[in-house]
């Protein structure tokens, strides 16, 4: 009997995420330090380090997720890839683009916006690779009989509002929206708002699978609370995201509905608290699996974040912390703390599931010891951008200059704390690139043998 | 650094909870078609929403309408990155000021020096006087549409603001 080849793409997108969050945090220590000392490094831009380090971060979430909903069909669910050609296509798109979206920030060449900074042409191909997967994904889904679990529901409605949000962030090439400043603010904050949302449903989908595998629980994904969970969510996502647009002169109701939309938060917070002590017991029993610990953490995570999204979307508070440190702080919870602790279950889930000697044997301290000063070093840096941002938006004087001295000792203390998390962070994704490149070269191999 | 991963609302909460609460209510067949409706009227007062925001929720307020000089700064802002480091209305980087009042607040001639020389933070971009002039009508037409950060506002107890700075 021939064996199935097996459809390891997924591997080849984690890969490539991994080494895309490496150098992301890179340029994000050196624009960090650039912050400080203006002088630093001063051949390259504070304008070029700062597209270099979201660009790549941004990546790594999507090539994460992205990576992970390929393995776990085609690998787990027995739902071979409808087209493994085009998954293959994808990836080379995603790794030529990027590679020439990082060459158009080199070379100071940018469209200037939020998120995507680099040229606008270039939008084009992932547009069209993300086709590719969105026809990809449904059609293997076709394979599924029936109904689907809340993860399949999750990574669909990621794809597509991942198509909807990304076209909406490029309605500014349309002179009716870059030409009214209130209505180019506005979709700007709805496109990014939304757009966090879509990569959030992938993420949180992966997160939701891989908690089902891990702790045997997988009918839960089927439960009523999972999808009541996922339909808060998705309302969320569609009507939520104005709270960012409270001092933008749109219509007021446009912002009094987004901060209604953002309360129904609490009703998270009352069931984060409630199973808090069920939840230490389960961490308990999983505590000596990699997968199981990352998410854990990300539980810690979406707890403290969450708390800040509440008092942030508050109209009173938000008059002090917009556009100050302390959206960034909520901003790296959300990349650092939740999306990337959930990626690396996933990822370190894969790695137990192929190689479970591996996932307890050499490497495991290392990865332990790097978890801790990674969670630590990320509490301190939170803190430090709140402490900044409440500084800055507390500061009365006139004085730019004078606001930027003032919280200058929290910015230091954001730098060197995001030095260790850099440094634990990379201890932990150099042992998951190695351990994810001998299953990748062990299948190699296994299907050389086969064919020869 | 910068508001670039916004805060969002979309959180499920404790994730590992979720799985303590696999219930046995295996109807899926008729909760199928209720996923999909709620899904499907979801997506529809989505689509009308964002049909609003696109047109009268962010109606004009500004009696001028964009003029070429002010267009082209505006292209200068995004083709030189200033959103790296400035923000308008918040949005954007921190490394300079927010720029969405700059002109009524500090002047045209404190902006134009600034564009000029840059400073110690600011690289001098040897923006010629016909550059500088499309930054500042650009500038000048941003600071129209409203003010930021609001300095004339009531709170009310139940949180929200209002404010009698804003054109609305």
């Amino acid at each position: 009997m021939i064996a199935r080849q097996r459809d390891l793409i997924g591997l080849d997108f984690m890969r490539l995420g991994i080494l895309a969050l490496a150098a992301g945090m890179f340029f994000g220590v050196i624009g960090s330090f650039q912050f400080l000392f203006p002088d630093f490094l001063r051949e390259l831009l504070f304008a070029q380090t700062r597209p270099l380090h979201v660009s790549l971060v941004i990546s790594w979430i999507f090539l994460a997720s992205v990576g992970g909903i390929y393995f776990y069909l085609a690998e787990q669910c027995n739902l071979p890839l409808w087209s493994k050609r085009g998954a293959r296509v994808h990836f080379w798109v995603f790794v030529v683009t990027g590679l020439v979206i990082l060459s158009s920030y080199f070379a100071g060449k940018f469209s200037g916006r939020e998120y995507f900074e680099f040229p606008a042409a270039l939008s084009i191909p992932i547009f069209l690779s993300w086709i590719l997967f969105g026809v990809n994904y449904f059609n293997t889904l076709r394979g599924h009989h029936g109904p689907w679990p809340v993860y399949y529901w999750m990574w669909g409605t990621g794809i597509v509002f991942f198509f909807i949000t990304f076209s909406e962030a490029y309605l500014w090439l349309i002179p009716y929206f870059r030409q009214n400043m209130v209505r180019e603010i506005t979709v700007q904050w709805k496109a990014y708002g939304a757009l966090t949302g879509s990569w959030n449903m992938l993420v949180y989908g992966t997160a939701i699978y891989v908690a089902g595998r891990i702790t045997g629980k997988q009918d839960a994904a089927r439960s009523k609370l999972a999808y009541s969970m996922y339909f808060l969510g998705l309302f969320n996502l569609m009507f939520g995201w104005a709270h960012h647009t409270y001092p933008v002169p749109s219509q007021p109701w446009i912002r009094t509905l987004a901060y209604a939309v953002s309360m129904t938060e609490l009703l998270i917070l009352g069931k984060i608290l409630w199973d808090w002590r069920r939840k230490l017991d389960d961490y308990q029993k999983h505590r000596q699996c990699h997968a199981y610990r990352f998410l854990y953490a990300a539980d810690i995570w979406i707890f403290i974040n969450l708390i800040l999204a509440l008092l942030i979307s508050v109209p009173a508070i938000n008059l002090v912390t917009h556009g100050t440190h302390i959206t960034v702080a909520h901003a790296m919870g959300s990349t650092i703390g939740i999306n990337t602790m959930i990626l690396l279950a996933s990822v370190f889930y894969v790695i137990r599931e192929q190689r479970p000697q591996q996932d307890r044997g050499a490497g495991s301290k290392p990865i332990t010891v790097a978890y801790w000063v990674a969670n630590i070093s990320l509490g301190i840096f939170f803190t430090a951008l709140i402490f900044a941002g409440l500084g800055k938006g507390l500061y009365h004087g006139a004085s730019f200059q004078g606001m930027m001295l003032t919280i200058r000792p929290w910015l230091l203390v954001f730098a060197l704390s995001g030095i260790g998390l850099m440094l634990g962070l990379w201890v932990v994704l150099w042992h998951a690139f190695r351990l994810l490149t001998r299953i990748s070269s062990t299948a190699a191999n296994a299907a050389a043998n086969q064919t020869g | 650094m910068e508001p670039f991963f916004v805060a969002f609302p979309l959180h499920y909460g404790n994730l590992t909870s979720v799985f303590r609460h696999a219930d046995n209510d295996a109807s899926h067949g008729s909760s199928l078609i209720a996923h999909r409706t709620i899904f499907a009227a979801l997506f529809l007062l989505f689509s009308a929403y964002s049909a609003y925001v696109y047109t009268a929720g962010t109606k004009a307020l500004n009696a001028e309408p964009m003029n070429d000089r002010a267009r082209h700064g505006q292209q200068l802002f995004q083709r030189n990155n200033c959103t790296a480091c400035h923000q308008i209305y918040g949005l954007g980087g921190y490394m300079g000021p927010d720029l969405t009042n700059v002109i009524s607040r500090r002047g045209r001639a404190y902006a134009s020096a600034f564009l000029a020389a840059g400073t110690q933070r600011m690289p001098n971009f040897h923006f010629k006087q016909a550059e500088i002039s499309a930054l500042l009508a650009y500038l000048d037409f941003v600071d129209a549409t409203g003010t930021y950060p609001p300095t004339n506002y009531h709170i009310s107890w139940l949180g929200t603001v209002s404010q009698a700075d804003d054109p609305r």
